[in-house]
Protein backbone atom coordinates (compact mmCIF):
# COMPACT_ATOMS: atom_id res chain seq x y z
CA UNK A 1 0.00 0.00 0.00
CA UNK A 2 1.50 3.33 -1.04
CA UNK A 3 1.16 6.24 1.38
CA UNK A 4 -1.32 8.92 0.34
CA UNK A 5 -1.00 12.52 1.47
CA UNK A 6 -3.12 13.18 4.55
CA UNK A 7 -3.66 9.45 5.17
CA UNK A 8 -6.51 9.63 2.66
CA UNK A 9 -8.13 6.40 1.49
CA UNK A 10 -10.93 5.37 -0.85
CA UNK A 11 -13.75 3.25 0.65
CA UNK A 12 -13.09 -0.41 1.29
CA UNK A 13 -9.38 -0.08 2.06
CA UNK A 14 -9.55 -1.17 5.71
CA UNK A 15 -8.35 -4.70 4.74
CA UNK A 16 -5.01 -3.10 3.81
CA UNK A 17 -4.32 -2.92 7.52
CA UNK A 18 -3.55 -6.54 8.29
CA UNK A 19 -3.84 -7.09 12.01
CA UNK A 20 -2.65 -10.70 12.24
CA UNK A 21 0.73 -9.56 13.54
CA UNK A 22 -0.92 -8.45 16.80
CA UNK A 23 -1.59 -12.12 17.68
CA UNK A 24 0.17 -13.98 20.48
CA UNK A 25 -2.13 -17.02 20.70
CA UNK A 26 -3.65 -18.66 17.63
CA UNK A 27 -6.82 -20.75 17.41
CA UNK A 28 -6.78 -24.40 16.40
CA UNK A 29 -9.89 -26.50 15.94
CA UNK A 30 -10.49 -30.17 16.72
CA UNK A 31 -12.78 -31.26 13.84
CA UNK A 32 -13.69 -34.40 15.76
CA UNK A 33 -15.52 -32.21 18.30
CA UNK A 34 -16.83 -29.48 15.93
CA UNK A 35 -20.59 -29.61 15.31
CA UNK A 36 -20.57 -26.85 12.66
CA UNK A 37 -22.97 -24.84 14.77
CA UNK A 38 -21.44 -21.60 13.38
CA UNK A 39 -21.07 -19.86 16.76
CA UNK A 40 -17.37 -19.13 16.17
CA UNK A 41 -18.09 -17.49 12.79
CA UNK A 42 -20.63 -15.18 14.42
CA UNK A 43 -18.63 -14.46 17.55
CA UNK A 44 -15.38 -13.45 15.83
CA UNK A 45 -15.09 -9.63 16.03
CA UNK A 46 -12.92 -9.63 12.88
CA UNK A 47 -15.14 -12.03 10.88
CA UNK A 48 -11.95 -14.00 10.43
CA UNK A 49 -13.53 -17.43 11.00
CA UNK A 50 -15.35 -19.23 8.23
CA UNK A 51 -17.09 -22.61 8.01
CA UNK A 52 -17.05 -23.68 4.38
CA UNK A 53 -16.95 -27.10 2.73
CA UNK A 54 -16.93 -28.78 6.13
CA UNK A 55 -13.75 -26.95 7.25
CA UNK A 56 -13.33 -24.28 9.93
CA UNK A 57 -10.77 -21.77 8.64
CA UNK A 58 -9.13 -18.91 10.50
CA UNK A 59 -7.92 -15.97 8.40
CA UNK A 60 -4.58 -15.42 10.08
CA UNK A 61 -4.01 -12.12 8.22
CA UNK A 62 -6.67 -10.58 10.47
CA UNK A 63 -7.12 -12.92 13.48
CA UNK A 64 -5.79 -10.94 16.47
CA UNK A 65 -5.80 -14.02 18.72
CA UNK A 66 -8.44 -12.66 21.07
CA UNK A 67 -9.83 -16.14 21.83
CA UNK A 68 -13.52 -15.21 21.69
CA UNK A 69 -14.14 -18.14 19.30
CA UNK A 70 -12.59 -20.61 21.75
CA UNK A 71 -14.49 -19.13 24.65
CA UNK A 72 -17.84 -19.23 22.88
CA UNK A 73 -17.53 -22.68 21.26
CA UNK A 74 -20.27 -24.85 22.90
CA UNK A 75 -18.41 -28.05 21.94
CA UNK A 76 -15.05 -26.81 23.34
CA UNK A 77 -13.57 -27.68 19.95
CA UNK A 78 -11.32 -24.58 19.67
CA UNK A 79 -8.10 -24.14 21.64
CA UNK A 80 -5.74 -21.17 21.74
CA UNK A 81 -2.10 -22.16 21.48
CA UNK A 82 0.99 -20.01 21.83
CA UNK A 83 2.18 -19.09 18.36
CA UNK A 84 5.93 -19.38 18.14
CA UNK A 85 7.79 -17.97 15.17
CA UNK B 1 -5.58 50.91 11.51
CA UNK B 2 -5.86 48.60 14.54
CA UNK B 3 -3.72 45.48 14.23
CA UNK B 4 -6.70 43.15 14.60
CA UNK B 5 -8.61 44.98 11.90
CA UNK B 6 -5.61 44.84 9.57
CA UNK B 7 -5.52 41.07 10.11
CA UNK B 8 -9.26 40.85 9.39
CA UNK B 9 -8.71 42.85 6.18
CA UNK B 10 -5.86 40.52 5.20
CA UNK B 11 -8.01 37.46 5.88
CA UNK B 12 -10.83 38.94 3.81
CA UNK B 13 -8.51 39.70 0.89
CA UNK B 14 -7.45 36.03 0.87
CA UNK B 15 -11.10 35.15 0.05
CA UNK B 16 -11.69 32.41 2.63
CA UNK B 17 -14.80 30.40 1.83
CA UNK B 18 -15.27 29.33 5.44
CA UNK B 19 -14.43 31.17 8.66
CA UNK B 20 -15.04 29.54 12.01
CA UNK B 21 -13.71 30.85 15.29
CA UNK B 22 -14.65 31.38 18.89
CA UNK B 23 -13.96 34.78 20.43
CA UNK B 24 -11.17 35.02 23.00
CA UNK B 25 -9.19 37.98 24.26
CA UNK B 26 -7.04 39.36 22.58
CA UNK B 27 -8.13 37.80 19.28
CA UNK B 28 -11.73 39.03 19.55
CA UNK B 29 -11.56 42.11 17.32
CA UNK B 30 -10.37 40.01 14.38
CA UNK B 31 -13.34 37.67 14.37
CA UNK B 32 -15.83 40.40 15.28
CA UNK B 33 -14.68 42.34 12.24
CA UNK B 34 -14.88 39.29 9.98
CA UNK B 35 -18.39 38.54 11.24
CA UNK B 36 -19.36 42.12 10.35
CA UNK B 37 -17.85 41.76 6.90
CA UNK B 38 -19.87 38.61 6.24
CA UNK B 39 -23.05 40.16 7.66
CA UNK B 40 -22.57 43.29 5.55
CA UNK B 41 -21.95 41.29 2.41
CA UNK B 42 -18.34 42.51 2.05
CA UNK B 43 -17.01 38.97 2.40
CA UNK B 44 -18.67 36.05 0.64
CA UNK B 45 -17.90 33.32 3.16
CA UNK B 46 -19.69 30.94 5.49
CA UNK B 47 -19.14 32.29 9.00
CA UNK B 48 -19.88 29.47 11.41
CA UNK B 49 -20.56 30.37 15.04
CA UNK B 50 -19.69 27.45 17.27
CA UNK B 51 -19.70 26.54 20.94
CA UNK B 52 -15.95 26.32 21.54
CA UNK B 53 -12.54 26.46 19.93
CA UNK B 54 -12.53 22.67 19.67
CA UNK B 55 -15.63 22.94 17.49
CA UNK B 56 -14.22 25.91 15.58
CA UNK B 57 -11.12 24.10 14.39
CA UNK B 58 -13.13 20.92 13.79
CA UNK B 59 -15.44 22.89 11.48
CA UNK B 60 -12.38 24.33 9.78
CA UNK B 61 -10.87 20.88 9.29
CA UNK B 62 -14.04 19.47 7.75
CA UNK B 63 -14.48 22.53 5.53
CA UNK B 64 -10.89 22.38 4.36
CA UNK B 65 -11.23 18.65 3.67
CA UNK B 66 -14.27 19.51 1.53
CA UNK B 67 -12.00 21.73 -0.57
CA UNK B 68 -12.55 25.23 0.84
CA UNK B 69 -10.00 27.87 1.75
CA UNK B 70 -10.45 28.25 5.50
CA UNK B 71 -9.49 30.83 8.10
CA UNK B 72 -9.58 30.90 11.88
CA UNK B 73 -8.02 32.86 14.72
CA UNK B 74 -7.47 32.20 18.40
CA UNK B 75 -5.29 32.82 21.45
CA UNK B 76 -3.98 31.06 24.53
CA UNK B 77 -6.57 28.79 26.18
CA UNK B 78 -8.49 28.67 22.92
CA UNK B 79 -5.49 27.22 21.13
CA UNK B 80 -5.00 24.70 23.91
CA UNK B 81 -8.64 23.59 23.59
CA UNK B 82 -8.04 23.15 19.85
CA UNK B 83 -4.84 21.18 20.37
CA UNK B 84 -6.27 17.76 19.57
CA UNK B 85 -7.51 19.03 16.21
CA UNK B 86 -4.35 21.09 15.60
CA UNK B 87 -2.30 17.90 15.20
CA UNK B 88 -5.00 16.25 13.07
CA UNK B 89 -5.15 19.20 10.66
CA UNK B 90 -1.42 18.82 10.03
CA UNK B 91 -1.62 15.02 9.71
CA UNK B 92 -4.47 15.34 7.22
CA UNK B 93 -2.37 17.95 5.41
CA UNK B 94 -5.06 20.64 5.27
CA UNK B 95 -3.61 24.11 4.53
CA UNK B 96 -5.68 26.07 7.06
CA UNK B 97 -4.27 29.43 8.15
CA UNK B 98 -4.93 30.58 11.69
CA UNK B 99 -3.96 33.84 13.32
CA UNK B 100 -2.64 33.57 16.85
CA UNK B 101 -2.83 36.70 18.99
CA UNK B 102 -0.21 35.46 21.44
CA UNK B 103 -1.27 35.36 25.08
CA UNK B 104 -0.01 33.70 28.24
CA UNK B 105 -1.42 30.37 29.42
CA UNK B 106 -3.16 29.77 32.73
CA UNK B 107 -2.90 29.16 35.56
CA UNK B 108 -2.69 31.80 36.90
CA UNK B 109 -5.18 33.35 34.52
CA UNK B 110 -3.62 36.02 32.35
CA UNK B 111 -5.03 37.78 29.32
CA UNK B 112 -1.70 39.49 28.63
CA UNK B 113 0.99 38.69 26.15
CA UNK B 114 3.70 36.12 25.98
CA UNK B 115 4.33 33.44 23.36
CA UNK B 116 3.82 30.27 25.37
CA UNK B 117 0.64 29.33 23.48
CA UNK B 118 1.93 28.95 19.93
CA UNK B 119 5.45 27.89 20.94
CA UNK B 120 3.96 25.03 22.96
CA UNK B 121 2.56 23.65 19.69
CA UNK B 122 5.86 23.88 17.85
CA UNK B 123 5.83 20.14 17.09
CA UNK B 124 2.26 20.02 15.79
CA UNK B 125 3.14 20.21 12.08
CA UNK B 126 1.89 23.78 11.49
CA UNK B 127 4.46 26.21 10.20
CA UNK B 128 4.77 29.30 12.38
CA UNK B 129 5.41 32.88 11.29
CA UNK B 130 5.91 35.73 13.79
CA UNK B 131 5.30 39.38 12.95
CA UNK B 132 7.18 42.31 14.47
CA UNK B 133 4.70 45.02 13.56
CA UNK B 134 1.22 45.35 12.10
CA UNK B 135 2.47 45.62 8.52
CA UNK B 136 4.56 42.49 8.77
CA UNK B 137 1.85 40.38 10.43
CA UNK B 138 -0.66 41.56 7.83
CA UNK B 139 1.63 40.61 4.94
CA UNK B 140 2.39 37.23 6.52
CA UNK B 141 -1.23 36.14 6.02
CA UNK B 142 -0.94 36.40 2.22
CA UNK B 143 2.40 34.61 2.28
CA UNK B 144 1.07 31.91 4.60
CA UNK B 145 -1.83 30.95 2.35
CA UNK B 146 0.31 30.90 -0.75
CA UNK B 147 2.97 28.69 0.86
CA UNK B 148 0.53 26.39 2.68
CA UNK B 149 -1.54 25.58 -0.40
CA UNK B 150 1.39 24.59 -2.60
CA UNK B 151 1.05 20.92 -3.39
CA UNK B 152 4.64 20.31 -2.39
CA UNK B 153 3.75 21.66 1.10
CA UNK B 154 0.06 21.12 2.05
CA UNK B 155 0.57 22.08 5.67
CA UNK B 156 -1.36 24.46 7.89
CA UNK B 157 0.21 27.55 9.38
CA UNK B 158 -0.01 29.93 12.33
CA UNK B 159 0.53 33.63 11.80
CA UNK B 160 1.53 34.78 15.29
CA UNK B 161 1.67 38.29 16.70
CA UNK B 162 1.82 39.59 20.23
CA UNK B 163 -1.58 40.02 21.85
CA UNK B 164 -2.50 43.64 22.69
CA UNK B 165 0.99 44.90 21.81
CA UNK B 166 0.20 44.30 18.13
CA UNK B 167 -3.43 43.17 18.03
CA UNK B 168 -4.69 46.35 19.69
CA UNK B 169 -2.13 48.86 18.39
CA UNK B 170 -2.98 51.40 15.71
CA UNK B 171 -0.30 51.74 13.06
CA UNK B 172 -0.27 52.94 9.46
CA UNK B 173 -0.67 49.83 7.29
CA UNK B 174 -0.45 49.40 3.55
CA UNK B 175 -3.37 47.09 2.72
CA UNK B 176 -3.14 45.73 -0.83
CA UNK B 177 -6.17 45.92 -3.08
CA UNK B 178 -8.32 42.90 -3.86
CA UNK B 179 -7.04 42.92 -7.45
CA UNK B 180 -3.44 42.84 -6.22
CA UNK B 181 -4.08 39.95 -3.85
CA UNK B 182 -6.07 38.07 -6.50
CA UNK B 183 -3.03 38.38 -8.75
CA UNK B 184 -0.72 37.16 -5.96
CA UNK B 185 -2.88 34.42 -4.44
CA UNK B 186 -4.78 32.28 -6.95
CA UNK B 187 -7.87 30.30 -5.89
CA UNK B 188 -7.18 27.25 -3.74
CA UNK B 189 -6.79 24.00 -5.64
CA UNK B 190 -7.22 21.11 -3.19
CA UNK B 191 -5.02 18.05 -3.60
CA UNK B 192 -7.72 15.74 -2.19
CA UNK B 193 -11.23 16.68 -1.26
CA UNK B 194 -14.31 15.10 0.20
CA UNK B 195 -16.77 14.51 -2.62
CA UNK B 196 -19.80 12.21 -2.42
CA UNK B 197 -19.27 11.24 -6.08
CA UNK B 198 -15.76 10.05 -5.37
CA UNK B 199 -15.74 8.96 -1.74
CA UNK B 200 -12.62 9.35 0.36
CA UNK B 201 -11.72 9.20 4.03
CA UNK B 202 -8.90 11.29 5.49
CA UNK B 203 -6.69 10.75 8.48
CA UNK B 204 -7.18 6.99 8.33
CA UNK B 205 -6.01 4.48 10.85
CA UNK B 206 -2.37 3.53 10.46
CA UNK B 207 -0.96 0.45 12.16
CA UNK B 208 2.64 0.41 13.42
CA UNK B 209 3.56 -0.78 9.91
CA UNK B 210 2.59 2.61 8.42
CA UNK B 211 2.46 5.36 11.08
CA UNK B 212 6.14 6.31 11.11
CA UNK B 213 6.24 6.82 7.36
CA UNK B 214 3.36 9.29 7.56
CA UNK B 215 5.24 11.30 10.19
CA UNK B 216 8.39 11.16 8.03
CA UNK B 217 6.46 12.48 5.03
CA UNK B 218 5.01 15.31 7.13
CA UNK B 219 8.50 16.26 8.30
CA UNK B 220 9.69 16.36 4.67
CA UNK B 221 6.73 18.59 3.81
CA UNK B 222 7.74 20.89 6.68
CA UNK B 223 11.28 21.11 5.30
CA UNK B 224 9.81 22.03 1.90
CA UNK B 225 7.59 24.63 3.58
CA UNK B 226 10.77 26.55 4.41
CA UNK B 227 11.67 26.86 0.73
CA UNK B 228 8.07 27.65 -0.17
CA UNK B 229 7.79 30.47 2.39
CA UNK B 230 11.04 31.91 1.12
CA UNK B 231 9.96 31.72 -2.53
CA UNK B 232 6.49 33.20 -2.03
CA UNK B 233 7.99 35.81 0.31
CA UNK B 234 10.36 36.87 -2.48
CA UNK B 235 7.47 37.00 -4.93
CA UNK B 236 5.52 39.15 -2.45
CA UNK B 237 8.47 41.53 -2.31
CA UNK B 238 8.59 41.80 -6.09
CA UNK B 239 4.88 42.68 -6.21
CA UNK B 240 4.50 44.82 -3.09
CA UNK B 241 8.00 46.09 -2.28
CA UNK B 242 8.31 44.33 1.08
CA UNK B 243 10.60 41.34 0.74
CA UNK B 244 10.10 38.26 2.92
CA UNK B 245 12.50 35.88 1.21
CA UNK B 246 14.49 35.49 4.44
CA UNK B 247 13.24 33.62 7.50
CA UNK B 248 15.27 35.95 9.68
CA UNK B 249 16.16 39.62 9.65
CA UNK B 250 19.56 40.81 10.80
CA UNK B 251 19.84 44.25 12.38
CA UNK B 252 23.27 45.88 12.86
CA UNK B 253 24.95 42.48 13.04
CA UNK B 254 28.23 43.63 11.43
CA UNK B 255 31.10 43.16 13.93
CA UNK B 256 28.58 42.53 16.76
CA UNK B 257 30.07 41.29 20.06
CA UNK B 258 26.67 40.35 21.43
CA UNK B 259 23.68 39.34 19.38
CA UNK B 260 20.07 39.15 20.49
CA UNK B 261 17.68 36.59 19.03
CA UNK B 262 13.97 37.23 19.41
CA UNK B 263 10.54 36.79 17.85
CA UNK B 264 7.75 39.33 17.47
CA UNK B 265 7.13 42.84 18.72
CA UNK B 266 10.00 42.89 21.21
CA UNK B 267 12.33 43.23 18.21
CA UNK B 268 11.29 46.87 17.83
CA UNK B 269 12.40 47.64 21.39
CA UNK B 270 15.60 45.67 20.86
CA UNK B 271 16.46 47.65 17.70
CA UNK B 272 16.04 50.93 19.59
CA UNK B 273 18.17 49.62 22.45
CA UNK B 274 20.82 48.48 19.96
CA UNK B 275 20.95 51.97 18.43
CA UNK B 276 21.57 53.43 21.89
CA UNK B 277 24.17 50.79 22.75
CA UNK B 278 25.98 51.32 19.44
CA UNK B 279 26.03 55.07 20.14
CA UNK B 280 27.70 54.23 23.47
CA UNK B 281 30.23 51.95 21.80
CA UNK B 282 28.60 48.63 22.70
CA UNK B 283 28.57 46.46 19.61
CA UNK B 284 25.18 44.78 19.76
CA UNK B 285 22.99 43.36 17.02
CA UNK B 286 19.76 41.45 16.51
CA UNK B 287 18.68 38.40 14.55
CA UNK B 288 14.91 38.45 14.38
CA UNK B 289 13.23 35.12 13.68
CA UNK B 290 10.30 35.52 11.35
CA UNK B 291 9.80 31.83 10.50
CA UNK B 292 10.04 29.74 13.65
CA UNK B 293 8.72 26.50 12.08
CA UNK B 294 10.35 25.12 10.07
CA UNK B 295 13.27 26.30 12.19
CA UNK B 296 15.73 28.16 9.95
CA UNK B 297 18.82 26.68 11.59
CA UNK B 298 21.21 27.27 8.67
CA UNK B 299 20.14 30.87 8.21
CA UNK B 300 20.52 31.51 11.94
CA UNK B 301 23.94 29.87 12.05
CA UNK B 302 25.03 32.03 9.12
CA UNK B 303 23.66 35.22 10.68
CA UNK B 304 25.34 34.52 14.03
CA UNK B 305 28.67 33.25 12.67
CA UNK B 306 31.58 34.77 14.55
CA UNK B 307 29.50 36.46 17.26
CA UNK B 308 30.97 35.48 20.66
CA UNK B 309 27.79 35.82 22.77
CA UNK B 310 24.17 35.23 21.85
CA UNK B 311 21.29 36.31 24.10
CA UNK B 312 17.92 34.74 23.24
CA UNK B 313 14.96 36.69 24.57
CA UNK B 314 12.24 34.23 25.49
CA UNK B 315 8.60 35.12 26.05
CA UNK B 316 8.11 31.52 27.06
CA UNK B 317 9.50 28.98 29.47
CA UNK B 318 10.30 25.34 28.90
CA UNK B 319 9.76 24.30 32.50
CA UNK B 320 12.38 21.99 33.90
CA UNK B 321 15.08 22.52 31.27
CA UNK B 322 18.50 23.95 32.03
CA UNK B 323 18.31 26.71 29.42
CA UNK B 324 14.72 27.57 30.37
CA UNK B 325 13.82 28.99 26.96
CA UNK B 326 12.30 27.06 24.06
CA UNK B 327 13.96 29.13 21.33
CA UNK B 328 17.39 29.17 22.96
CA UNK B 329 17.56 25.38 22.88
CA UNK B 330 17.05 25.45 19.13
CA UNK B 331 19.44 28.33 18.52
CA UNK B 332 22.07 26.46 20.53
CA UNK B 333 21.40 23.36 18.44
CA UNK B 334 21.83 25.43 15.25
CA UNK B 335 25.22 26.64 16.57
CA UNK B 336 26.52 23.26 17.73
CA UNK B 337 30.27 23.01 17.24
CA UNK B 338 30.82 26.74 16.67
CA UNK B 339 31.89 27.53 20.25
CA UNK B 340 29.42 30.43 20.38
CA UNK B 341 27.91 30.93 23.84
CA UNK B 342 24.10 30.93 23.75
CA UNK B 343 22.04 32.07 26.73
CA UNK B 344 18.29 32.22 27.23
CA UNK B 345 16.62 35.02 29.18
CA UNK B 346 13.00 34.48 30.18
CA UNK B 347 11.36 37.89 29.95
CA UNK B 348 7.96 39.48 29.70
CA UNK B 349 5.84 36.52 30.78
CA UNK B 350 2.18 37.30 31.27
CA UNK B 351 2.55 40.75 29.76
CA UNK B 352 5.35 42.21 31.88
CA UNK B 353 6.90 45.16 30.05
CA UNK B 354 10.36 44.80 28.55
CA UNK B 355 12.13 48.12 28.36
CA UNK B 356 15.22 49.33 26.53
CA UNK B 357 17.15 49.38 29.81
CA UNK B 358 16.27 45.71 30.30
CA UNK B 359 17.72 44.88 26.90
CA UNK B 360 20.92 46.74 27.83
CA UNK B 361 21.12 44.91 31.14
CA UNK B 362 20.70 41.56 29.37
CA UNK B 363 23.51 42.45 26.94
CA UNK B 364 25.73 43.10 29.97
CA UNK B 365 24.76 39.75 31.53
CA UNK B 366 25.55 37.93 28.28
CA UNK B 367 28.96 39.64 28.05
CA UNK B 368 29.68 38.37 31.58
CA UNK B 369 28.51 34.85 30.64
CA UNK B 370 25.49 34.91 32.93
CA UNK B 371 22.29 33.52 31.43
CA UNK B 372 19.74 30.72 31.20
CA UNK B 373 17.69 32.57 33.76
CA UNK B 374 14.59 34.62 34.42
CA UNK B 375 15.26 38.31 33.96
CA UNK B 376 13.26 40.95 35.79
CA UNK B 377 11.84 38.89 38.66
CA UNK B 378 10.32 40.93 41.50
CA UNK B 379 12.47 39.38 44.20
CA UNK B 380 10.46 41.12 46.93
CA UNK B 381 7.58 38.75 46.11
CA UNK B 382 9.64 35.59 46.39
Amino acid sequence: MALRIGAAAAPGRAPDNKTGSWRVFMPIVDMEKCTHCGTCTLACPETAVSDEDGEIRFDLDYCKGCGVCANECPAKAIKMILEEN
Amino acid sequence: MEGSHAVAEAAKLCRPEVVSAYPITPQTHIVERLAEMVADGELDAEYLCVDSELSALSVCLGSSAAGSRVYSATSSQGLMLMAEVVFNVAGMRQPIIMSIANRALGAPLSIWNDQQDSLSLRDSGWFQLYGEDVQEMTDQHFIAYKAAERHDVLLPGFVCFDGFILSHTYEPVDIPTQEEIDAYLPPYVPYNKLDAKSPLSMGMYATPDYYMEFRYETDLAMQRAGNAISEVGKEFGEMFGRDYSMHTESYRMDDADVAFVALGSICGTVKDAIDEMRADGIKAGLVKIRTYRPFPAKEIAHALAGVPKVAVLEKNISLGTSMKGIVGLEVKDALTGTGIDVYSYVVGLGGRDIRKKDIRAIAALAEKGEGNMFYGLRTELL
